[in-house]
C-alpha cells in the first residue's frame, strides 16, 4: 500500500493506492491516473530554460510537452543546456526533439520576437 | 490624454479587466505598464500548474500570459511606463517616449498586483552580506536574466515561490540543503511540497526560524533554531547550514501606494482596497482587481476577478462617457473663473461660469474657446472689475471639452 499526495491540480488530495492497484482517495480521474503512475513508475513535466539568440531577453521559457519519467528530469536538464534557440520563436515550437530518448519534445513557452 | 477604460498594471488580473472591457463595450481601453512587455510576474513563472481551472490545462506561467496577451488587438498598451499618481479618475504617469502625461478616463481598473515581503520586513538578525533574496527576486534572476544565484542555498518561508525555487535551483544544479518554516505547518500547496522538496530529498523544518545572518561580503552561513508555540526561538536548538544564499519566502503584501494615494479606503486585514461586489472601489468609478486587492493562490481566480472588474468598469464608463473634468482658465482681460473644473459627468444641469474682467470695458465680447474652438460669444456693456459676469454655457459643450478659456475681446472705439 502507499499513500500519496496528489498532484495534479491545487486541491492535494490524498490518495492511496492498494496493493492490488486499487486507487482511493481521489476526487477525479485525473487523480487516478496520476496515483496509478506515480506507484508505478513516477513521472514529472519537466519546466526550464534555454539560451536565447538574436532577442531582448536572454532567456527562453521551454517545458516538456509531456510528463518524462522523474529518474531522467537532471538527464534531460543536461541535454538542454546545449540547446540554444534564436529568435523568432513561436509558443509551442518545438527546441528539441525526443529528449533522452522518451519519446517527448521539448516546446517553446512564449513567443519572442526578433 | 482620454480613455474610457484604464487599466493600470498588465498582469493577469490587468490583462483580462482590459480584455473584458474591450468585449463589454468600452470604446478605448488603455493599458499602463510598467515593464517592457505584458504578463506580469507570469512571465518569471515558468512552472507548470497554472489554468487547470480555466483551461483544462496545466500551462506555465508565460503560456498562460500568452493566452491573453494574444487577445490584445483593440486594446492600446504602452510599456515602460509607471504610473505617478491616481486622483480620482486622473492617471498622472511617465515613459521615457512620452514624459509625463495625465489620462483622463471614464474608469480606471487598478491590477498592481503585489509586492513580497523583505528580510527588513521580518526582521532577521545578522550580518548583511550579498547572497539574501526574496524568493521572486532569485526567481527572476535565474528564469529571465539568466544568472545562477547561488550554490548552496537554504529557504526560509514555506510558501509556494520559495517551494518554486527550492526545486528551480536543484534543477540547476544548486544543493537546496533546507527549507525553515516558522509555523508548524507549510503554507505552500501540498502539491508543492511534495513535488519541489519531497521529490528532491529536501528536508522541512517546521517550527523553525532563522535566527542569525553569517557572513562578511557573500553569505557564508545561517543560524537555524526551533521555536515554541508562541513562535519564540528556543535557546540551545540552534544548529548551524553552510550557505551561500538565503531565499525568502515570507509573504506577499497588496501593492497599494497609488491606491493610499488617491485617498481610497483600505482594509487593514487585507492591506488592499476594500471593494463592492463588482470590483469598485471607495472611489466612483476607480475599480480594483487580482492581487492589488487580496493575494490570490490560483491565477485563475485573478483572471475571473479582472474580468468582473473590467465589465463593471466599460458599463461605468459608458455611463460617464467622459469622466474626469474640465479645467476652465482666464484668458485675456479676464481675472478668474469659477468653477476652475467642470466635471464631465455632472448630469444635465447647464454650466454658469462666474468671474471678474480685469479693466474697465465700456463694451466688449466675452468669447468662451476650447483650444481653437469657439463656444459661446456675447455682446456686453459696461463691464467692471467690480461687478462679477455671468456667462451659462451648455452641458454638451463641456462634455468633449479639453480646457474651456474665457477671454474678453473689446470693442474698437468708434464702431456702432
Amino acid at each position: 500500500m502507499k499513500e500519496l499526495i496528489c498532484i495534479v491540480c491545487p486541491s492535494g488530495c490524498h490518495i492511496t493506492v492498494g496493493d492490488d492497484g486499487t486507487v482511493t482517495g481521489n476526487t477525479c480521474k485525473r487523480g487516478e491516473a496520476y496515483a496509478r503512475k506515480e506507484a508505478t513508475h513516477p513521472t514529472r513535466v519537466l519546466t526550464t530554460t534555454v539560451r536565447l539568440e538574436s532577442a531582448v531577453l536572454r532567456r527562453l521559457p521551454v517545458k516538456t510537452r509531456e510528463d518524462i519519467p522523474k529518474e531522467k528530469l537532471f538527464d534531460a536538464m543536461r541535454a538542454l543546456d546545449g540547446v540554444t534557440v534564436r529568435a523568432p520563436v513561436r509558443r509551442g515550437d518545438v527546441v528539441l526533439r525526443d529528449v533522452c530518448a522518451t519519446g517527448v519534445d521539448v516546446i517553446a513557452c512564449r513567443d519572442v520576437n526578433a | 490624454m482620454r480613455a474610457d477604460v484604464t487599466v493600470i498594471g498588465a498582469g493577469p488580473a490587468g490583462l483580462a479587466a482590459a480584455i473584458a472591457a474591450k468585449e463589454a463595450g468600452a470604446g478605448r481601453v488603455l493599458i499602463l505598464e510598467r515593464a517592457q512587455e505584458p504578463g506580469g510576474i507570469l512571465n518569471q513563472c515558468i512552472h507548470n500548474g497554472f489554468g487547470l481551472h480555466r483551461f483544462g490545462e496545466e500551462l506555465t506561467g508565460p503560456e498562460y500570459a500568452g493566452r491573453f496577451s494574444d487577445r490584445l488587438e483593440g486594446i492600446e498598451c504602452r510599456y515602460d511606463t509607471m504610473v505617478l499618481a491616481l486622483e480620482g479618475r486622473t492617471v498622472t504617469a511617465v515613459n521615457p517616449k512620452d514624459g509625463l502625461f495625465t489620462v483622463e478616463s471614464g474608469a480606471v481598473v487598478l491590477a498592481m498586483g503585489c509586492r513580497e515581503r523583505t528580510r527588513g520586513a521580518i526582521g532577521v538578525p545578522g550580518d548583511r552580506p550579498s547572497g539574501v533574496f526574496t524568493a521572486g527576486a532569485a526567481q527572476r534572476y535565474m528564469n529571465i536574466e539568466g544568472y545562477r544565484v547561488g550554490e548552496r542555498a537554504v529557504i526560509l518561508g514555506s510558501g509556494d515561490i520559495g517551494l518554486i525555487m527550492a526545486r528551480r535551483m536543484t534543477l540547476e544544479g544548486a544543493k537546496v540543503l533546507a527549507c525553515v518554516e516558522l509555523m508548524p505547518y507549510s503554507s505552500g500547496l501540498n502539491r508543492n511540497i511534495v513535488q519541489c522538496l519531497q521529490d528532491y530529498d529536501i528536508p522541512l523544518y517546521l517550527s523553525h526560524t532563522i535566527v542569525r545572518i553569517i557572513g562578511k561580503t557573500r553569505l557564508e552561513a545561517v543560524i537555524v533554531a526551533r521555536v515554541d508555540e508562541n513562535r519564540r526561538p528556543i535557546p540551545g536548538t540552534e544548529f548551524r547550514i553552510d550557505c551561500d544564499t538565503l531565499l525568502l519566502s515570507v509573504g506577499l503584501i497588496p501593492e497599494n501606494e497609488l491606491s493610499r494615494g488617491a485617498g481610497l479606503e483600505i482594509d487593514p486585514h487585507t492591506n488592499g482596497p476594500v471593494v463592492y461586489d463588482d470590483m469598485e472601489t471607495s472611489e466612483p468609478g476607480v475599480f480594483a482587481c487580482g492581487n492589488v486587492v487580496q493575494v490570490h493562490d490560483l491565477v485563475d481566480y485573478v483572471s475571473d476577478e479582472g474580468e468582473r472588474a473590467g465589465r463593471a468598469a466599460a458599463v461605468y464608463a459608458e455611463r460617464h462617457p467622459d469622466g474626469g473634468a474640465v479645467e476652465t482658465v482666464p484668458g485675456e482681460g479676464i481675472g478668474y473663473v469659477v468653477p476652475q473644473r467642470i466635471r464631465r459627468d455632472g448630469g444635465e444641469n447647464d454650466v454658469t461660469l462666474f468671474f471678474r474682467v480685469r479693466t474697465p470695458c465700456p463694451k466688449g465680447e466675452l468669447v468662451v474657446r476650447d483650444g481653437e474652438r469657439e463656444i459661446v460669444r456675447k455682446k456686453r456693456l459696461h463691464m467692471t472689475p467690480g461687478e462679477m459676469e455671468k456667462l451659462p454655457i451648455a452641458r454638451e459643450a463641456v462634455r468633449n471639452a479639453q480646457r474651456l478659456t474665457v477671454s474678453l475681446e473689446r470693442a474698437q472705439e468708434g464702431t456702432r
